[in-house]
């Protein structure tokens, strides 16, 4: 007796659906395995871990919090990944949001216009997109592979706000720490719940799936776009154009990402610094494929993404593990849940062995 | 054939069964190959020989039955071991590595020293001894469908085998190369060769086999002399029906031009690909026009350029309904009314993995689906269903997705969509390549309604068989031009297959010979 894998006549739809649950499982099983390894108690590892961050409405708020960006970056991805374009520089198109946001809020320091607030947020979309249109503008007229070119994009990025930072935006009244001034009341978005520091951005990245979900399911762009991600020739045939997908797809990634970026520095942070993202824009790309691809899955897994940076500070601080805890924690999400998605196309089978 | 002779049979297989996920594919088939037997197997599609074949070639393995080879009990575990048992086989769909040259996959096939330039010379040989040009050292992505069946069949006949397995191989051929391939089987054939012919071409297997075996939905359904048949006869016990028959009716006269392409030249960026050169041609409302031609002459290049795939600098060249359309996009072309069937079905004509309402909205879009950017899902869904019903697409519904039809009911569905939405001009690209005797004959008689009602059809077929079936008017492609159009019915096979070659009358002089089969 042996096992093999079998194709099935039909990819299956149910596996699509619980390869997630199954990837989150094996998440969970590793981890509490993990905690063993390293000397600690998996269950008290496991509560610190998974539990403690959540255990009162504060956590709960600062959960959404962090699953704010998650969202909205995953989201604007998905958009390009179900078309086959695999912008995977949200992180850069998402620091040059908050830069060209934030520095429209540096700009006008002192404004009290009610316009303030909402500019920066559409100057934070428009940075992301230009951020995410040089890799489309290269790939489109020179065919240079979008992967490369965004990712690459991304450390150009960190460069240029750490040389603000320590450079032209430093505040003078700072004590030399490499950040800018804080933003003003007016440039910041208002807290949705008070006593919590959950804001109105969780509202933006609420209405983003919204928009993305029609956009997807509704719209004929959206199929269009589809259909070039499957089939390129049949694309071709049609005459959907494989140009413009690629444009929609890097500049949707780029304008969640900016949005993203600049509601970090008017939200939770209050000003540009050199750690505006702990990597959201990375796991986004895992938030994604977590959650189908699709507005309802995204919801669901940046809530669990968001848990795993939680858990993370959680277990720095009361278990002594290093930071990169959550890391490992996100890494193995993702192996298992493409380990898991070889069932959607495969079953396993006993089979008696031949002579 | 005589019973009692000494020597085995070559090949005895008996209650094959093969049982896939979702379907029975073969259900305890009997069969015995004579050695120096020409045997038919025929049958529609989904009828089971694929599977068969490739039970026999050791592709797949059966779950129940039994093989006997010259008289002794086999277990074929993989194509290796056939080929090394004397099996060769050309397959249907080609299996051949793209990116690498037709030399090198042949040295794949063939065991012993790694000798290309001397593998290049006995592949030279081959092909001009049957007839089958090929240079060996062009890579397979940019040969032509025909090209590449060339290579399968050289790559078969260069390891000597006592039994050739030969999937539909006539199809992309011309009738002058069908006879000399025939020749070459037969003349195998009288040196001891056993010969399993696929087919569903009744007429070929007349000609050409001793003996046939008939399968339908995965079982035999008789065995018989073809020779002693009629085309009507095997017809009945192959799809258990009588086949409809075609009328043509008179070609409508005159009516508008809604097709003209003028003094059309376009040379391509691939090295491999085919000039187009001073291509005219014009389509009337109501007529049927077909373009016959070996494949790699230049249809592939001619399709783009109609289609829009491919926009022309010359907006002239190409003219639909009086509009010049040379710097057209698909969609500016569609919306003067041009539909299109493309010859891939997966992939171009359809997407795999979306259902057949997601399908319909590839290009019937503009039949009122769409709201302000938004898809109205259910006239999507209605269309589907209406499209299933009047072109008899068998398939679960709507929901199904296309890669879950069978090829001829794709077709079927895809002829459908275009047709439903009432097009000017319809182009078909190889309407009925693949697919079984009665979804051909269904679509044969839906271009001709369709023609009547004063649709202006373009049809670019290998199968001369089905232009002469359904076309006013025959024009033929070779190495990049357009021979002048003949009334079908004041031409014959044998003219059109001459001018296959790039020989009709006044031709330019080409400067070399075009791909001929």
């Amino acid at each position: 007796m042996w096992l093999k894998f079998e194709q099935r006549p039909e990819p299956s739809k149910t596996m699509s659906y619980l390869s997630p649950l199954l990837a989150v499982a094996l998440m969970f099983l590793s981890g509490l395995i993990l905690f063993l390894v390293l000397g600690k108690s998996p269950v008290e590892g496991f509560k610190v871990f998974f539990l403690n961050p959540i255990k009162d409405s504060y956590g709960i708020a600062e959960l959404f919090l962090k699953a704010t960006p998650l969202m909205l970056c995953a989201v604007g991805l998905s958009v390009g990944f179900k078309a086959n374009v695999w912008n995977i520089g949200a992180e850069g198109q998402l620091l040059i949001g908050a830069l060209v946001g934030g520095g429209l809020a540096l700009h006008f320091e002192g404004s009290t216009s009610p316009f303030l607030l909402p500019g920066m947020i559409v100057a934070g979309a428009l940075g992301g997109m230009a951020w995410a249109a040089i890799p489309a503008f290269l790939r489109t007229r020179f065919n240079a592979n979008e992967i490369l070119t965004s990712l690459m994009l991304v450390y150009i990025a960190e460069l240029v706000v750490s040389w603000l930072v320590h450079g032209p935006w430093k505040d003078p009244d700072g004590f030399n720490f490499p950040q800018t001034k804080l933003l003003s009341a007016t440039a910041t978005l208002p807290i949705l719940l008070a006593g919590t520091r959950v804001n109105a951005a969780l509202l933006l990245g609420i209405g983003a799936l919204l928009v993305g979900w029609i956009f997807m399911n509704k719209s004929f762009l959206g199929y269009q776009m589809k259909v070039a991600g499957q089939a390129e020739h049949a694309g071709r045939y049609a005459g959907f154009s494989a140009k413009r997908s690629v444009w929609i797809g890097m500049l949707a990634g780029g304008a969640m990402a900016g949005i993203a970026g600049i509601s970090e520095v008017s939200g939770p942070i209050g000003q540009i610094t050199e750690h505006i993202s702990p990597g959201y824009g990375f796991a986004a790309m895992i938030v994604a494929f977590v959650g189908r691809l699709t507005p309802i899955g995204i919801f669901f897994s940046s809530l669990l993404m968001a848990l795993l940076y939680m858990g993370g500070e959680q277990a720095q601080q009361y278990l002594n593990l290093p930071s990169s805890i959550s890391k490992v924690f996100q890494g193995m999400l993702l192996f298992f849940l493409l380990g898991s998605d070889v069932f959607i196309n495969f079953r396993l089978r006993l089979v008696r062995r031949r002579k | 054939m005589p019973t009692e002779t000494p020597a085995p049979p070559r090949l005895e297989i008996k209650g094959i069964r093969k049982v896939y996920p979702s379907v029975i594919a073969n259900d305890g088939i009997d069969l015995t190959v004579m050695p120096g037997e020409i045997h038919a197997v025929l049958g529609e599609n989904g009828a089971g020989k694929s599977t068969l074949m490739k039970v026999i070639y050791g592709v797949i393995r059966p779950d129940e039955g039994e093989l006997r080879w010259e008289g002794q009990p086999v277990t074929i575990p993989s194509p290796g071991q056939a080929r090394d048992l004397g099996i060769g086989m050309v397959f249907q769909h080609f299996s051949l590595f793209e990116t690498l040259s037709v030399v090198q996959n042949v040295a794949l096939a063939i065991p012993g020293e790694f000798d290309l330039p001397a593998l290049s010379k006995r592949i030279e040989e081959v092909s001009t001894r049957y007839g089958l040009p090929v240079d060996p050292r062009r890579l397979v992505h940019a040969l032509s469908v025909g090209e590449r069946q060339r290579v399968e069949i050289i790559r078969c006949l260069l390891q000597n085998p006592r039994l050739l397995i030969l999937d539909e191989p006539t199809s992309v051929l011309t009738p002058q190369a069908v006879r000399k391939l025939f020749e070459t089987l037969r003349q195998l054939a009288s040196e001891g060769v056993s010969i399993l012919y696929i087919s569903h071409k009744l007429d070929e297997i007349q000609e050409l086999c001793h003996k046939a075996t008939v399968l339908r939905n995965g079982k035999v359904t008789g065995t018989c002399t073809p020779s002693q048949e009629t085309p009507k006869t095997m017809a009945r016990m192959m799809i258990g029906e009588d086949l409809p028959v075609c009328h043509h009716g008179e070609p409508g006269d005159g009516g508008e031009v809604r097709l003209r392409i003028e003094r059309l030249s376009q040379p391509t960026e691939d090295p491999f690909g085919t000039h187009l050169h001073g291509i005219n041609l014009e389509v009337r409302a109501g007529e049927i026009v077909g373009i016959a031609g070996v494949s790699g002459n230049g249809q592939q290049e001619l399709l783009r350029a109609i289609s829009g795939e491919e926009p022309l600098a010359d907006h002239q060249a190409v003219q639909m309904c009086g509009v010049p359309v040379g710097h057209f996009t698909p969609t500016r072309r569609r919306a003067l009314g041009m539909c299109f069937v493309p010859e891939e079905r997966l992939g171009r004509g359809a997407v795999p993995r979306l259902t057949l309402t997601e399908n319909i909205l590839l290009t019937a879009y503009r039949k009122g689906m769409l709201f302000s950017g938004l898809i109205k899902w259910g006239v999507a869904k209605k269309f589907a269903e209406d499209c299933i019903a009047r072109f008899d697409v068998k398939c679960g519904g709507a929901n199904s997705e296309a890669k879950s039809l069978s090829g001829g009911n794709l077709q079927k569905f895809i002829v459908g969509r275009e047709i439903m939405q009432e097009p000017r001009l319809l182009v078909l690209a190889q309407p009925t390549w693949g697919v079984d005797v009665g979804a051909s004959s269904f679509i044969r008689r839906t271009l001709l309604d369709l023609r009547n009602s004063g649709t202006a059809i373009l049809v670019i077929s290998e199968e001369l068989e089905e232009l002469f079936e359904i076309c006013d008017r025959i024009v033929v492609i070779a190495k990049g031009t357009l021979s002048p159009s003949k009334v079908t019915s004041e031409t014959g096979v044998e003219e059109i297959g001459i001018w296959m070659s790039g020989m009709w009358p006044d031709a330019e002089k080409p400067g070399d010979a075009p791909h001929v089969a």
